[in-house]
């Protein structure tokens, strides 16, 4: 174990990683976030999920530092009279969760359609990747307003309520998939046609072990680049979606719900509901990006910086 | 003794848009157990297409017209996928020419040998790295128990081709197909691929396929040529006859090409004109263009193959 962080500790990627401030405060930054959010049980202050806890006459209180401010809120409570700092922490909790599952989903679907159109070709390939250019047509956005509109007309609010998480990783996976199978597939384009694949061939491997062990590895790390950006794009499109009410239900809000349900009060003074999670929400999307450029500059050897 | 690989009449095509190319022209050759031979000719002769038909991976457009290939008795040009992926590797091997490319640059060479084998052979991983450890002392990788835990880029070139090799071992095959092994690497490390490879023909009686353009190579490690020129073989026959007294003008050609140390200083000699194309192969003997002894006869009828002296020849200089 000891020699494997050896290794670690000698690597290229390390060193890169510790000469660069930028990826080093953006990586603290990320897991502080991501520590807070999953911990939000035990570090919130109070739990936004629990009705009994919660008294709509603390509605509206301000920041602490403000005049009217109650030492028990200390980013203010929105109309409902939730603490809006753990609504936010169980709301980031959401949001991750709905960014990480989408982009299982989509790296999944992208992968195994990227890999079978770039490695068999042909009509095969033809007609996947026209299915991904039609996809691509679409918005997510359009995508996830008519999929909620028929699901939350078959199964009634209540139902969705329940399902919102499974929903939106399935809307926003479906919706993106063709990013990742656009990728892989051109990398895939690219490997096929090295001696190693030919080689495989020769050796008798089928078409699945040379696809699954001896492609894939090779087209790993701009998969691992496009993630990262696809993680952040997952999480603004379901801030989206729940900003215009397709989203997380408010009794459940993630980042974008939160957004909305403060929207309303923003010109009645109390910014707070809103202009916090907003703040949240932009450092989340911004230190993931950085560190998807960073790992990209890192990935790609022919993107060296002088 | 029974024959080992025996290729008959074999044709390849190759549908392109533009038309059909027929890239072997109905060859013939066969080889006994533990044989080596030398496939001989310029680029674009049909060596390596060759090479690939007899493991029916020839890539796309291309594809087996007729003809026979025989090995261990049975037509293995008419097996289907999965009865060609157990002789894949498993009885008959091939090395490629450049060994940065052969190699999956992601996966460890321990991984690369123990998953051939477990591909081919009933058999626990523990037993699969004994034998890749096995072969790679064969090919003479120092300390290869910790050479397995690593990457393709760890070694150099030569050592890659060795590995190369070793994998193609593993499986103890009969046969192995050379395609230009030594293409890639200085002419030290040739000399001792080479040398490792005759080596480990010898002792394990395999039998190898050399494909390469190099008639120095080929001297020194086969037993019988068969030279290649424009999807056709034009002259077979053993090493020595053929290197010491070549019949077909073409042969001769290539000889004389050869760089010699007791003529320094002089010009090389070249056979005038290139390789016709593929398309637009001249009618008659698809020589006779580049020809310096053609007679009328040779742009009207294409000679065949004939015994002349101890080898096999098609030329009407020996009509």
């Amino acid at each position: 174990m000891s020699t494997k962080w050896q290794q670690f500790k000698n690597s290229y990627f390390f060193h890169s990683f510790i000469h660069d401030k930028v990826a080093i405060v953006s990586f603290v930054v990320l897991v502080m976030l991501v520590v807070c959010s999953f911990s939000a049980p035990i570090i919130a202050p109070h739990d936004p999920y629990d009705t009994t806890t919660i008294d709509v006459l603390d509605a509206e209180t301000p920041p602490i530092w403000m005049e009217g401010g109650n030492p028990n809120f200390l980013l203010g409570t929105d109309a409902q009279g939730r603490d809006i700092l753990s609504t936010m922490l169980y709301g980031m909790r959401v949001s991750l969760l709905i960014g990480l599952g989408a982009v299982f989903l989509q790296a999944f679907l992208g992968v195994v359609i990227g890999l079978i159109a770039g490695y068999f070709g042909g009509k095969l390939d033809s007609l996947l990747m026209r299915l991904a250019d039609v996809q691509l047509s679409f918005s997510t956005l359009m995508v996830a307003i008519f999929i909620s509109a028929i699901f939350q007309a078959f199964f009634g609010i209540n139902k969705y309520e329940e399902l919102a998480v499974p929903f939106l990783i399935i809307v926003i996976g479906l919706a993106e998939w063709p990013q990742y199978a656009r990728t892989v597939r051109a990398s895939v384009l690219a490997e096929k046609k090295k001696e190693y694949v030919e080689a495989a061939k020769v050796i008798g491997f089928g078409s699945g072990r040379i696809m699954w062990k001896h492609i894939l590895p090779n087209t790993l790390s701009p998969i691992l680049v496009i993630s990262t950006i696809q993680v952040a794009n997952a999480i603004m499109s379901e801030a989206a979606l729940s900003f215009l009410g397709l989203g997380m239900p408010v009794t459940k809000p993630s980042l974008g719900s939160l957004i909305n349900s403060g929207f309303e009060y923003i010109f009645s003074g109390s910014w707070w509901i809103t202009i916090f999670p907003g703040i949240l929400l932009v450092i989340l999307i911004l230190v993931i990006n950085l560190l998807g450029d960073w790992l990209r500059d890192v990935l790609n050897p022919k993107l060296y910086k002088g | 003794m029974d024959k080992l690989l025996e290729v008959k009449d074999l044709v390849v095509k190759f549908a392109l848009r533009t038309g059909t190319l027929t890239a072997l022209n109905g060859i013939n050759f066969s080889l006994l157990p533990g044989e080596r031979m030398g496939l001989v000719g310029e680029s674009g002769a049909g060596k390596s297409v060759a090479g690939f038909s007899i493991i029916n991976l020839i890539s796309k457009p291309g594809f087996i017209a007729g003809g026979e290939v025989i090995f261990e008795g049975e037509d293995i040009s008419k097996y289907n996928f999965e009865q060609m992926r157990s002789i894949r590797g498993n009885k008959i091997s091939m090395i490629f020419q450049d060994p940065m490319m052969t190699l999956n640059p992601v996966l460890t060479i321990g991984t690369q040998m123990t998953e051939t084998l477990l591909a081919h052979k009933q058999m626990s991983k523990e037993e699969a790295t004994e034998i890749a450890i096995e072969c790679l002392k064969k090919v003479y990788i120092p300390s290869p128990e910790t050479r397995l835990k690593q990457y393709p880029h760890e070694f150099s070139g030569g050592m890659r081709q060795r590995i190369v090799i070793a994998i193609s071992l593993l499986t103890t095959p009969k046969l192995i197909i050379a395609d230009e092994p030594t293409t890639a690497l200085d002419v030290t490390i040739q000399a001792e691929i080479m040398d490792l490879l005759l080596e480990l023909c010898i002792k394990e009686k395999m039998g190898l396929i050399l494909i390469t353009h190099d008639l120095g190579v080929v001297s020194q490690t086969t037993q019988k040529i068969a030279v290649m020129y424009a999807g056709r073989i034009v002259e077979k026959g053993k090493t020595l006859d053929i290197i010491t007294n070549p019949k077909h003008p073409y042969t001769q050609g290539l000889i004389k090409a050869l760089p010699q140390t007791h003529k320094k200083g002089e010009k090389l000699y070249q056979i005038p004109g290139i390789m016709p194309n593929l398309n637009q192969i001249p009618s008659g003997c698809p020589f006779h263009p580049r020809c310096t002894f053609k007679k009328d006869i040779c742009s009207q009828i294409e000679p065949s193959l004939k015994s002349v002296d101890k080898g096999e020849v098609a030329c009407h200089l020996y009509a």
